[in-house]
């Protein structure tokens, strides 16, 4: 049976015991164990649904020429490719990883606002319908670009206007979620764990979360005007009515630079957790760590028109935003060093949650170069709108963020779920995973310099080797993902694997991985911390077990 | 939405897999290389500039990974526990944290300098010999020359319709090098003279863009904004549109023919002769059989695209053969659609008062008399021009 949807708790002694079975315990959900859980399902199965219109995408693109799809339905697919991955896979992935592992790490028994947390998942499920049914919808599904730029989304059918409102619906459970992290981290740590005690995790979710709160009602803003322009009469960015395109792009980017950062922040975040662990030694420069993902956030906020180095903007415009860019790349660079500094002298064994974790440093920082390539705005002249540009974003949404998310997974699934996941199967959707991510995207930055642009149904004949290239490395890299899912995910949410250890990533002499989710069983049992933990002084240990319920 | 779907395609697609080098592709000069790996060779100052700062920056790059990733596989090599290696209790430095901080600091530093005077350089717009404003449509460009030789003339630049078909009808057998890429009127400039062009737009945001040349600009509907080149170098050199700007966004090249001085002014004196020849005089009335015959010429270049050769349509795209608003005796309610467009949910038709009164009077009277439309009505220039402005 599931060991993770099993229900757990089944001693008569147990005064929790008239907790809900069935479709109630998910509909009426509020322990963060069984909404992150419900979490990483949504996004796992957005991810799915995300790349199937990517394998469309590539498919087409596999030879010049319309072979499978129209333009129209083309740009249907890169747009919704770009929203799915974006609002229905990342973000939500990462937020089921707040939910299941905050309130462990922090010592607490479970998030703030347990029902808001409730409403913030449950919002998502019609948000999401909406999206991906506008394919049905007369004129199909938005095609403007995940981007949605005016005055080309005043073309759009009435897909668009149901896009708006997945979009603002999805938008508040964003925000709804972001308060309920922000307040458990500043109010429900254990006693004794300072904020410079807490685990980086939890670090990078707390400024994550200060950021969304910022910037979504800001893409809320873009949205409803893009909305009033299109059907009340306003003129926002009609340039016929006194309006102006290009600040719809001032108001987009200033949302969309800093979610650049939302969607990878957390990621930092689970590979400063599992590059220790596996290390056998604690993470280099904590306080530095901590410092740069602040700046890093607060420098996101400056740097937004470097996504509109093309629009014609002053000289002057372009230089302060080339200039903050490229100063983006200082604390990542150090956050760069400082794992490796942990690695360096470590003693490393390279379960799959350090190879993911390894790999990502490893390509992720590939994209952060070519990040700092294009930051440069003469150069970007050449490279915007290109091929370039895909290279460089997924290199980081995927090598990056998805990659840790995958690191994340095979390192607390065994808490989750009780059972060790298939080493063997993990190991080759490791190998599987990098290598074609590699195949598909390395020669899109050949394609880019050669200027193919995006968004581009059809392409010259010169560009088509390189697409072949990329469309067989994209269906090897969808094929490893579901091997994931059969081999990997599968077996473990079913509970077959073998039992999993309170502790299966220390040695018998304790060391390894470290922090308080690592003080409870596993399977991590459905009420932990009831009552705050007593907590050494380093805040990752608990000195005495009588917070713990009696369990086998 | 009907999408053109062939269920045989996926597999049809799995056999193909044919290369550039079975079908003989050919780098095109100007254009894309087959495999290009790097940048288009520069054809201006600014080009190569530009080039300089990507290799510069790679170089800078590559170094930098190279030796930060030499120390981590090293320590992945070194520092496993199955090698026996233990582990140490470091855990933070102020000294070192310093030390890669500003590091990188002064390396960002040293990158933005070179990059600052380019960007400086290519901003600056003074002094141009000649002026051209480029119009992005939905979806072609509008070439004006506003200010130096050549002033005055006035065209668009279509991809070639042929190549729209090939693209549909799947681009089988052997494909022309420029593929995608020719125009019918490319844009013709003199070698070593700075040309300004001022970008704009009609519709939606496009974005007009030459790598051999250096140079990419956004086409903003309601904005002008310019930037410039000086190509160093006669020949053909293409580019295509850089921003998203609806289902044709693939189909909007642009080609720039670059002439020396003198066959540039032979080029301008021949072009000004033909405008002057072509100002159709729109009090003139034409023969039915002349008219239609223009209009089929027109109809090819600027409808069938989305119309189809066949009139049927495709989509939410209405047929012209049988429309009830071609056949309408109100002659000008089909002259409102043509000048104006039809914009709204489900309607993306662009205006086309751009074509002038004899085109646009052709075109219609040609929708009149084919297929099976059969009105025997035609529509003079002058009609078309009492519509306008209605």
């Amino acid at each position: 049976m599931s060991a993770v949807l099993e229900h757990p708790e089944h001693t008569a002694a147990d005064p929790h015991h008239h907790a809900p079975a069935g479709w109630q315990r998910w509909v009426y959900a509020t322990n963060h164990k069984d909404i992150g859980t419900m979490y990483l399902v949504f996004a796992f199965t957005m991810f799915m649904v995300g790349g199937v219109l990517a394998l469309l995408i590539r498919a087409e693109l596999f030879e010049p020429g319309l072979q499978i799809v129209n333009p129209e339905l083309f740009n249907q697919l890169t747009t919704m490719h770009g929203l799915i991955m974006v609002f229905g896979a990342i973000m939500p992935g990462f937020v089921g990883f707040a939910n299941w592992m905050i309130p462990l790490q922090i010592g607490a028994p479970d998030m703030a606002f347990a029902r808001m947390n409730n409403l913030s998942f449950w919002l998502l499920i019609p948000a999401a319908l909406m999206l991906v049914l506008t394919f049905f919808m007369p004129g199909g599904a938005p095609a403007a670009g995940w981007t949605i730029y005016a005055p080309l989304t005043l073309q759009m059918g009435p897909s668009m206007d149901m896009a708006i409102f997945a979009l603002h619906i999805l938008g508040a459970s964003s925000i709804m979620g972001s308060i309920n992290i922000i307040v458990t981290i500043l109010n429900m740590r254990a006693p004794g764990m300072t904020l410079m005690k807490m685990p980086m995790f939890a670090w990078t979710w707390l400024i994550t979360a200060y950021l969304l709160i910022a910037v979504m009602p800001v893409l809320a803003g873009a949205i409803t005007m893009t909305l009033t322009d299109r059907h009340f009469g306003t003129t926002f960015f009609n340039p016929g009515g006194g309006g102006d395109p290009v600040m719809f792009q001032h108001i987009f980017w200033f949302f969309g630079h800093p979610e650049v950062y939302i969607m990878i922040l957390p990621a930092f975040g689970i590979i400063s957790q599992v590059v220790p662990a596996f290390s056998r030694k604690r993470l280099f420069g904590y306080a530095s760590m901590v410092y740069a993902t602040s700046s890093i956030a607060i420098l996101s906020f400056i740097v937004w028109a470097h996504h509109m180095f093309t629009t014609g903007m002053p000289v002057t415009g372009q230089l302060f935003f080339m200039y903050a860019t490229m100063l983006i790349a200082v604390p990542t660079a150090v956050k760069i060093f400082n794992w490796i500094a942990t690695m360096w002298q470590g003693s490393l064994t390279l379960e799959t949650p350090m190879l993911f974790a390894v790999g990502f440093i490893f390509v992720f920082t590939i994209g952060g170069f070519t990040g700092l390539i294009v930051a440069m705005a003469p150069i970007d002249l050449l490279l915007q709108d290109t091929y370039y540009v895909v290279a460089h974003f997924h290199y980081v949404l995927v090598a990056g963020s998805l990659f840790a998310m995958f690191a994340g997974f095979y390192y607390w699934s065994p808490k989750w779920s009780g059972v060790m996941y298939s080493e063997k199967a993990g190991k080759w959707h490791f190998w599987l995973s990098i290598v074609f991510f590699n195949i598909t995207f390395f020669p899109m930055h050949f394609l880019g310099l050669a200027g193919m642009p995006r968004r581009y149904a059809d392409y010259p004949m010169q560009f088509w080797d390189f697409n072949v290239v990329a469309s067989v490395g994209g269906f090897g890299f969808g094929l490893a993902q579901v091997f994931f899912l059969l081999a990997v995910v599968l077996p473990v949410m079913r509970g077959k694997g073998a039992r999993a250890p309170q502790r299966p990533w220390n040695d018998p002499d304790g060391k390894g991985a470290e922090g308080l989710e690592w003080e409870v069983p596993s399977p991590a049992p459905f009420h932990t911390f009831e009552t705050p933990p007593r907590l050494n002084l380093s805040a990752n240990k608990v000195l005495d077990a009588r917070a713990q319920p009696e369990h086998h | 939405m009907k999408s053109t779907y062939n269920p045989m395609a996926l597999p049809l697609l799995a056999l193909a897999g044919f290369s550039t080098a079975a079908h003989a592709v050919k780098d095109l000069a100007g254009g894309p290389a087959v495999r290009q790996l790097n940048l288009h060779p520069a054809a201006t100052r600014i080009a190569a500039e530009l080039a300089w700062l990507h290799w510069f920056m790679l170089i800078t790059c590559t170094v930098i990974f190279i030796a930060v990733f030499s120390v981590m596989f090293y320590s992945i090599w070194k520092h496993r526990k199955s090698v026996g290696h233990k582990a140490a209790n470091f855990h933070e430095s102020v000294t070192v944290e310093l030390v890669w901080t500003v590091i990188p600091f002064f390396i960002v530093i040293g990158m933005a300098l070179p990059a600052t005077k380019v960007v400086v350089a290519s901003k600056d717009t003074s002094n141009a010999d000649l002026t051209i404003k480029a119009t992005g449509y939905q979806w072609k460009w509008g070439y004006d020359y506003l200010a130096g030789e050549g002033e005055g003339l006035s065209f668009l630049s279509t991809l070639d319709s042929a190549h729209r078909q090939m693209s549909n009808e799947g681009a089988k057998g052997e494909m022309p090098d420029d593929y995608l890429l020719k125009v019918d009127n490319p844009l013709v400039v003199p070698v070593n003279k700075k040309v300004r062009i001022i970008t704009t737009a009609d519709d939606v945001i496009h974005a007009w863009g030459v790598p051999a040349l250096g140079v990419k600009q956004d086409a903003i509907p309601g904005f002008v904004r310019d930037t410039w080149f000086r190509s160093e170098k006669v020949g053909d050199f293409y580019g295509q549109c850089y921003e998203l700007c609806g289902k044709e966004h693939a189909y909007m090249p642009i080609h720039v023919k670059v002439l020396t001085a003198q066959q540039y002014s032979a080029w301008a004196a021949g072009e000004k002769k033909k405008l002057a020849a072509l100002q159709d005089d729109p009090a003139r009335v034409w023969a039915m059989d002349d008219l239609v015959k223009r209009g089929e010429k027109v109809y090819a270049a600027n409808c069938a695209a989305c119309h189809q050769p066949n009139g049927k349509g495709v989509g939410p795209i209405k047929a012209l053969d049988g429309s009830p608003i071609v056949l309408d005796a109100d002659k000008s309610k089909q002259i409102q659609i043509v000048l104006n467009g039809k914009t709204g949910p489900n309607a993306a038709m662009p205006p086309w008062k751009q074509l002038s009164d004899t085109d646009i009077a052709a075109v219609i009277s040609f929708t009149r008399n084919n297929w099976s439309n059969r009105t025997g009505q035609i529509v003079q220039p002058a009609e078309v021009l009492a519509q306008r402005g209605k």
